[in-house]
């Protein structure tokens, strides 16, 4: 998000870009590969899923992830290009093999 | 309609009286069971996990879905989380109807669902001491133990 501050009446606007922190879950084979269930990733300005797994993909043993995981936003199925707030929380879901 | 996610054996007993009304002239129950093998190899157990408020959310959404495709309201279903043994039961499935055909339709649709959008994950422990995910998109993804 970009922010536009001005400390005093007369200077000049500041301009900055805050970064994002988002929690991402990890599970099973996931969480396994990357050793920890959960992961605190900082993302640029309005993240969207994409940005969110880049960053997750560039955490050691996320190689194993694959090209497009399933992803689900505040625990609902979610898109690459959905928006990805900083209250969310973001889980990266392996294949499903309930029943 | 109920759904759960259980620790302990499930009680089908208890699913099945929970489904049982004076209108209904069948009773659906599904079982799914932890076999001896996979994949021509020994299996000894298996241990479930979940995204445990997602899993039972999924669970509420497609049990609503098979209430209203169905027209039923009375379905039970619990998954159960942890370590089975062979032969526990990891998920049960109790619908009842007034009619057959759509008593059975309804619990093949949510066994159905159930595996392709529910986040449960289990890994299988094989009798040679090896343990595995279960990947059902690609067979099976070795893991280190």
């Amino acid at each position: 998000m970009l922010f536009r501050a001005q400390l005093r009446p007369g200077d000049r606007p500041v301009e900055f870009f805050h970064m994002a922190t988002v929690r991402v879950l990890l599970f099973a084979s996931y969480a396994e590969a990357l050793g920890t269930s959960s992961l605190e990733i900082e993302v640029g300005a309005e993240p969207r899923v994409r940005d969110v797994l880049a960053s997750v993909r560039a955490r050691a043993g996320a190689t194993q992830l694959p090209p497009s995981p399933l992803v689900a936003i505040n625990e609902r199925y979610a898109r690459l290009d959905d928006p990805v707030g900083e209250r969310d929380e973001v889980a990266i879901i392996p294949p499903v093999a309930g029943g | 309609m109920r759904v759960a996610l259980v620790q302990a054996p499930i009680d089908v007993s208890a699913m099945l009286a929970e489904v049982s009304t004076a209108s209904s002239g069948a009773t659906t129950l599904f079982l799914g069971t932890v076999r001896d093998v996979n994949d021509a190899r020994a299996v000894d157990g298996i241990e479930y996990s979940a995204y445990e408020a997602m899993a039972r959310r999924e669970l509420e959404t497609i049990a609503r879905e098979a209430e209203a495709q169905f027209g039923t309201p009375h379905i039970v279903v619990e998954h159960r989380i942890g370590f089975l043994a062979l032969t526990d039961i990891s998920i049960a499935i109790a619908v009842s109807h007034a009619r057959r055909s759509p008593a059975m339709d309804a619990a093949r649709y949510v066994i159905e669902e159930v595996k392709k959008r529910v986040p449960i994950w289990k890994r299988e422990h094989y009798a040679d001491g090896a343990r595995e995910w279960v990947d059902p998109t690609r067979g099976h993804a070795e893991v280190r133990r």
